[in-house]
């Protein structure tokens, strides 16, 4: 266990080496100045040299890599180019957004597609298997942001029981969970058609095993032997993909952010792209890239609880 | 074993913990859906806005969306434009103007406090001319206070400001949001945590959301505030835009960013629904130094080529006026020059074979991302094909690529974008713009305007750069960007055209 922690941190502080690297250097490389795009098409010579210099553009490339990798490693992340406040104070106002938004979506998602995949494999090939993989194409194919549209015209524009979007924030904590939900939902739809296949799948292998013709063969029902035999060795890769979906979710949810209005982690990407905010983007980026990491990480210990052939690591 | 049963009263297959869990979380969920949302109080606004603003401080920074939030809500100039484009007396109660025009003395309102209680003091005025003119200014609009030779304060509420040469606009330009009043106390800090004189307070800032104002009591003209809180709302999707408008969410969306879905609000009572003028004109640029567009034959057939009609409804659903020069019709020097060079492809075949281009020609289109400019670049393309010009269209992110290549590097044959700032005829003299156009003729005509208090002398003059513009097409002039404005019908107060980019919501109220 320790060794694992061990190998784990080790991955995490050279991919994290890697990736700042990258990020620096990609956005070396982009066209596009933060300082010419905050005077636009009004820029001057004598104006545009004053904002480099007041943004800090003005000093070697080595050494602005050096100055933010030494300020991120003793947890300083640096200011916004664009907003002028703190980087650290920008992100952890949208992870509060956005960590809620993605543990709903995979909350529904779960809730959805775990029992309409074991459904489906237990009636393998009859209609209710044939319904869920219909529901699970129809989800796969509908693009996240449309369906997002297509709820704030019923929720809100036709019914009128939620507002079109925007964020209230935590301090009315009824009102925040409201203001997730439908994009919860539209996050999750998707997801959970992938889930459900996976699911089903994973159980129809599992009831393909000789161990589960055992488990029939010394008496038990197919119910039983499903629900004590098959679920547990079929959920690894579930929680696999729902690892996966995580990430996903939290990197991935910018277009459903937009829809709603979501001031999220996505969007303040996006914007920061557009800006070339560069200090936000590469803390951001290297934010994203911790993440991946230690969810793959707390997979692996998911593993390990439903396997316990894993945990000698 | 045991387990085993208590997995059969459930019913269902899967761990009972899990199934409770998510049942109870979604219950929890569905519980908070239900109570509806609050209507919105009679003394509160909630506008919406494409763009979030970076910073809050308009004399730091170029950006549209500052001025949008900020302009004569939470800062005031000397002086202001109202929404006819005139200028009047704001901070300052009244001002001269000396014979040979050099001298400007501005008496200075009194009882005037900044919103951490600072009083307003001719001190300030220096103070804020005297940065945005300085080394280390990132003042975007910075040449407006280039005639200042000096500026003296002979008591609290008197200004003199003495200029090197005359400048025509000088007092037009004060009304800008790059020459609003800030304090030596507050000035460095404007940036998040604005203090000005106006109307309305900062109280806070959700980024990525909305700005809070709320109103300022102690303001100079408080009877004439009607409402107590404003909030702006980002929301960049057109379709969200929309959505907000009905869910009523927002009561006001000054510049919708759909036109097609403009329509659908005009025959909503429950509705305004204005199409005003920005001050941005649609130009597709040309790189006047690049061969072939250095010859004005070729430019004037592009020109002819153009249906400005067709872009105009295909690219804004009919919105829009046609211009035929860089000038705004909110403004009162503005001539109609659409008809110098009119849609007559005949013509433009004529002009593309004197000029040696009789068997075709081709060029790129470097189209920023923007709706207006890429539907705008699809019709140019299909429109000039039939000149015989072949138009290749360039994506270009706007603003990061654009800026650099085409704006900074003149990397381009031909672009697309709309210039929103006000009056900004002069930048086609300017040295080193992307238009790389040089013509002495214009230049002088720009610098003589600049030098011309007289106003009728001026408004001659730019009458005569329009036209001289519209015969040299350093640039396509298209259409004025239109402002389509939506919102409660029972909201009052609200600009129709905006002579300045802003949302002045200082005289808005609700009327039943």
């Amino acid at each position: 266990m320790i060794f694992l922690l061990l190998r784990r941190f080790t991955a995490l502080a050279i991919t994290l080496l890697l990736a700042s690297i990258a990020i620096f250097l990609v956005l070396e490389i982009l066209p596009g100045d933060p300082a010419a795009i905050m005077l636009g098409t009004e820029a001057r010579e004598d104006t545009l040299a004053a904002l480099r210099r007041e943004m800090g553009l003005d000093r070697p490339a080595y050494e602005r890599y050096l100055n933010w990798l030494g300020g991120a490693l003793s947890g300083n992340l640096g200011l916004s180019m664009t907003y002028k406040v703190p980087v650290a104070e920008l992100v952890a106002d949208r992870l509060a957004v956005t960590f809620p938004l993605a543990f709903l979506a995979i909350l529904i998602s779960t809730a959805m597609a775990v029992p309409l995949g074991v459904i489906a494999a237990a009636n393998h090939e009859r209609p209710a298997d044939h319904g869920v993989m219909l529901f699970s194409q129809i989800g796969v194919a509908i693009p996240n942001f449309w369906f997002g549209l297509l709820l704030i015209l019923f929720f809100s524009s036709y019914l009128g029981w939620f507002s079109a979007g925007g964020f209230p924030g935590w301090d009315d904590p009824v009102a925040a969970l409201k203001a997730l939900l439908l994009p919860a939902v539209a996050l999750a739809l998707p997801q959970a058609a992938i889930l459900a296949r996976v699911t089903r799948s994973s159980v129809l292998e599992v009831l393909g095993e000789d161990f589960v013709r055992t488990a029939r063969a010394k008496g038990l029902t197919r119910r039983v032997a499903l629900r004590r035999h098959v679920l547990r060795n079929a959920l690894i890769p579930v929680v696999t993909v729902m690892g996966m979906q995580f990430s996903f979710l939290v990197a991935g949810a910018i277009l459903v952010e937009n829809v709603f209005t979501l001031p999220g982690l996505g969007r303040l990407l996006f914007q920061a792209m557009s800006q070339r905010d560069l200090v936000v983007i590469k803390d951001v980026v290297l934010l994203f890239a911790a993440l991946v990491i230690v969810v793959n990480f707390l997979v692996d210990l998911a593993y390990a609880w439903l396997d316990p052939r894993l945990r000698q690591g | 074993m045991g387990q085993v049963k208590r997995v059969k009263k459930q019913g269902v297959v899967m761990k009972p913990s899990m199934t409770l869990l998510s049942a109870t979380a979604l219950a929890a969920v569905l519980a908070a859906v239900l109570p509806l949302q609050a209507q919105a109080q009679e003394d509160e606004l909630v506008l919406g806005m494409p763009i979030e603003p970076p910073n809050l401080d308009p004399t730091s920074a170029a950006p549209v969306a500052i001025r949008e939030v900020t302009w004569l809500n939470l800062y005031e100039g000397l002086v202001q434009i109202d929404r006819n484009g005139e200028v009047q007396p704001l901070l300052a109660e009244s001002w001269e103007v000396s014979e040979d025009g050099l001298t400007y003395t501005f008496q200075l309102r009194e009882g005037v406090t900044f919103h951490d209680g600072s009083s307003f003091e001719a001190e300030d005025v220096k103070f804020a001319f005297d940065r945005a003119r300085s080394p280390d200014s990132t003042n975007a609009q910075k040449q407006i206070f280039a005639p200042i030779e000096e500026i003296e304060t002979p008591d609290d509420h008197t200004v003199v400001i003495t200029l090197s040469e005359p400048s025509g606009n000088f007092l037009y330009y004060l009304g800008w949001g790059d020459a609003v009043i800030v304090a030596p106390e507050s000035a460095g800090t404007n940036q998040t945590d604005p203090v000005g004189t106006g109307p309305f307070k900062f109280d806070d800032w959700v980024r990525g959301d909305r700005v809070e104002l709320s109103r300022f009591e102690d303001y100079w003209n408080a009877d004439a505030v009607h409402l107590d809180r404003v909030t702006f709302r980002f929301i960049n999707d057109a379709q969200a835009q929309v959505a907000a408008l009905r869910a009523g969410d927002v009561h006001a969306f000054p510049n919708l960013g759909a036109p097609e879905l403009f329509a659908e609000f005009s025959g909503d009572e429950r509705f305004t629904a204005v199409a005003g003028n920005t001050e941005g004109e649609i130009v597709a640029g040309l790189n006047n130094q690049r061969s072939p567009f250095d010859d004005v034959r070729v430019r004037q057939a592009l020109m002819h080529g153009i249906d400005r009609s067709v872009l105009i409804e295909g690219a804004y659903a009919g919105f829009g006026q046609p211009i035929g020069s860089h000038f705004s019709p909110n403004h009162p020097a503005y001539v109609d020059t659409s008809g110098v060079l009119p849609y007559d492809p005949v013509r433009a075949r004529e002009l593309l074979a004197e000029a040696g281009h009789g068997d075709g020609l081709s060029l790129t289109l470097k189209t920023p991302q923007m709706a207006y400019a890429s539907r705008s670049s699809e019709l140019i393309a299909a429109l000039l094909a039939d000149i015989g010009v072949q138009v290749e269209i360039r994506p270009t992110e706007f603003p990061a690529q654009w800026i650099e290549e085409v704006f900074s590097n003149k990397d381009y044959d031909m672009t697309i974008v709309a210039h929103t700032e006000p009056l900004d005829i002069d930048i086609y003299q300017r040295d080193g713009y992307y238009f790389q156009y040089e013509n002495p003729e214009f230049k002088a005509l720009i610098e003589e305007i600049s030098v011309t208090p007289d106003e009728a002398e001026r408004f001659e003059l730019y009458a005569q750069a329009q036209q001289t513009l519209a015969e040299d097409v350093p640039a396509l002039f298209l259409f004025q960007l239109p402002k389509l404005g939506v919102w409660d019908a029972r909201l009052e107060g609200l600009w129709e055209s905006t002579p300045m980019p802003s949302n002045v919501v200082r005289d808005v109220r609700w009327v039943e």
